[in-house]
């Protein structure tokens, strides 16, 4: 099945599912998961709070034994080797995992040997990603006097410095100004570039998820309820949005219009015509020579792409955005 | 990796943490020396008086034992605290998803606690010496045998109680519960054979009345005896079950 070089998935999660029993009450964090990674992706991990993705995480990094349904971490069953997924992987909890009496380069450099790097390679590890998050002039500083965001770059990097294949982040970028939020996605991307690293995030950013991701999984209520290129998942939500503002009688131009290629939708108000349509650019095209030929009044055009949050707003009926607080 | 390569650096993590704390080294070796600073002077009345039960000029072997059981009981047995920090602040998942086994997870702060007790039995020895204890040398050192011992047991059942209680609201008033009625029971503040049958009965069943009587009879001049025997057997049995137990709530997945 891999003749054309089309790898075998890093993970593979089947009917993945965990129930958490609180207080005798019980909550379906996750139902029946089902999802494929590919070596090298940047997925994305998208969905409002209470979704069940941090869940799903816990149960990859082993860290939840999941109440039903199978997965494999590169290569290694998850309920069957433990020990096996765990140092195959890093991990960067969404809450964090620094002590504020640590110290910076120490805490990594520790990280680093207890996955059994050599104390001298460690130390130059430690180094080197101090560099590239900017953390170099905090190495020796108990973790409690960090900032907000210099704490969280610290969680990164300690999930980062034994370079894993696969890296789990669960939403690194929260607290993050935009610099280094833009040198996080840099870093991730030289990751995936330079060494080839499979990275599975979640984000409550659109603009995240958009920039950075391969594919995206939306996940709500427990359930993957669509995934996708975030391209695809955004043509296949609403198709691209052209209005057409114009001098005439814009219902004629309406009984002109709709005959184009690909149209999902087209309404009048006041003097814009308002079109839904699969690839916009092409439509587009279509349109103005249309409308030229039947000497419409065009006095401007709008071409709109969805962004995720429409997506989101589709899918699951509620802005992410909003959900967001 | 090995499990001791791996348990000694959590150990050096945890050792440096404590070094670093400003109150940890000096109330750890201040606190023994402030126990007999503050019983001493009246030991020495005892000791040149001799009261019931007790032979004069033996009152020092009497109690040095119970106040190093004591130094064991309000630290190793509340080092749990320490999980829960860890657990709140993420540190122990970090570590959880780390290939290191579960048990160093454990053996490396078991390790810790058990150092720390064996420098405040060091202090708590030198300062007693200072205050007239006068015991054979492999007595003395039988002493931190038997205190390391308490703290690997003590220590490892607080860090499991501490991952499943989890809250140090919970924990603290549990653990001063347990501690307390240990405490007496054991015979280290009074010595049992003043009690009635059946507290005698009741004191048996709990494991410091024969530590502590081991380590007497450790400090008069008898290693071989079978009070000795019976002290050191109870107190390596109870380290085990202990570490056992701790180590099998260190590697609970779904916590
Ligand atoms: N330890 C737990 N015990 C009980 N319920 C839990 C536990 N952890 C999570 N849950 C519940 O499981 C559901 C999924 O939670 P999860 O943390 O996976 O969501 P999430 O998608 O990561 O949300 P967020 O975007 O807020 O981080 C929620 O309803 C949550 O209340
Ligand atoms: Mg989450």
């Amino acid at each position: 099945m891999t003749t054309s070089g089309a790898a075998v998935p890093i993970i593979q999660a089947t009917g993945l599912t965990h129930t958490f029993t609180v207080g005798g009450r019980t909550v379906e964090a996750v139902r029946g998961v089902d999802f494929e990674v590919r070596p090298g992706e940047i997925i994305g991990f998208l969905g409002p709070n209470g979704a069940g993705k941090t869940t799903t995480l816990r149960i990859l990094t082993t860290l939840l034994k999941p109440t039903a349904g199978r997965a494999t971490v590169v290569g290694v069953d998850v309920n069957a080797d433990p020990a096996g997924v765990r140092r195959r992987i890093g991990y960067v909890a969404q809450s964090g995992g620094t002590d504020g009496n640590c110290r910076v380069a120490e805490e990594l450099i520790l990280q680093a040997r207890l996955y059994g790097i050599a104390r001298h390679d460690a130390v130059r590890r430690a180094a080197d990603l101090c560099d590239r998050l900017d953390l170099t002039g905090l190495a020796d500083r108990p973790m409690k006097t960090l900032s907000g965001g210099q704490r969280r770059r610290t969680d990164i990097a300690l999930g980062l410095v034994h370079q894993p294949s696969l890296v789990f982040l669960d939403e690194p970028s929260v607290g993050l100004d935009p610099q280094s939020r833009s040198d996080l996605w840099a870093h991730i991307r030289r990751l995936r570039d330079e060494l080839g690293t499979t990275v599975f995030l979640t984000t409550h950013y659109l603009d995240e998820a958009d920039a950075l991701c391969d594919r995206i999984l939306v996940m709500n209520h427990g359930r993957v309820i669509a995934e996708g290129t975030p391209d695809a998942l955004k043509r296949r939500i609403s198709g691209d949005v052209i209005s057409l503002t114009l001098g005439g009688d814009a219902d004629r131009a309406k009984a002109v219009l709709a005959e184009c290629p690909g149209l999902d939708e087209i309404a009048v108000s006041g003097q814009t015509v308002r079109l839904t349509a699969e690839g916009g650019e092409r439509a587009l095209v279509w349109l103005l020579r249309t409308a030229d030929r039947a000497d419409l009044d065009l006095r401007s055009v709008n071409i709109a792409r969805p962004t995720l949050d429409d997506v989101f707003l589709a899918l699951t009926g509620s802005s992410l955005s909003e959900n967001d607080s | 990796m090995s499990v001791i390569s791996e348990s000694l650096l959590i150990f050096t993590r945890q050792m440096r943490l404590s070094l670093r704390s400003p109150a940890w080294p000096v109330i750890g070796l201040f606190q023994p020396a402030l126990y007999l600073a503050f019983l001493g002077p009246l030991l020495v009345r005892v000791a040149g008086a001799g009261v019931d039960g007790l032979p004069a000029g033996a009152a020092w072997r009497f109690f040095v034992p119970g106040l190093l059981i004591q130094l064991g009981l309000f630290g190793p047995l509340f080092a749990g605290l320490s999980i829960i920090a860890d657990l709140r602040s993420g540190v122990f998942e970090r570590m959880r998803v780390t290939p290191v086994s579960r048990f160093a997870l454990l053996a490396g702060r078991v390790m810790r606690d058990t150092v720390v007790l064996l420098a405040q039995t060091a202090v708590l020895l030198a300062v007693a010496y200072g205050f007239g204890l006068r015991a054979p040398l492999p007595g003395l050192l039988l002493m931190f045998v038997f205190v390391a011992a308490i703290a690997i047991g003590l220590s490892a059942l607080s860090h499991g109680l501490g991952l499943l209680v989890r809250s140090e609201e919970s924990f603290t008033p549990l653990l001063n519960a347990a501690a307390v009625p240990l405490l007496l029971l054991s015979g280290i503040l009074l010595p049992m054979t003043l009690a009635p049958r059946w507290l005698d009965v009741v004191s048996r069943l709990t494991p410091f009345r024969y530590v502590v009587d081991g380590m007497r009879t450790a400090l008069y001049g008898d290693y071989t005896g079978s009070v000795v025997m019976a002290g050191a057997a109870v107190a390596v049995a109870t380290a085990a079950v202990c570490l056992l137990l701790g180590a099998r709530l260190f590697a609970r997945r779904n916590t």
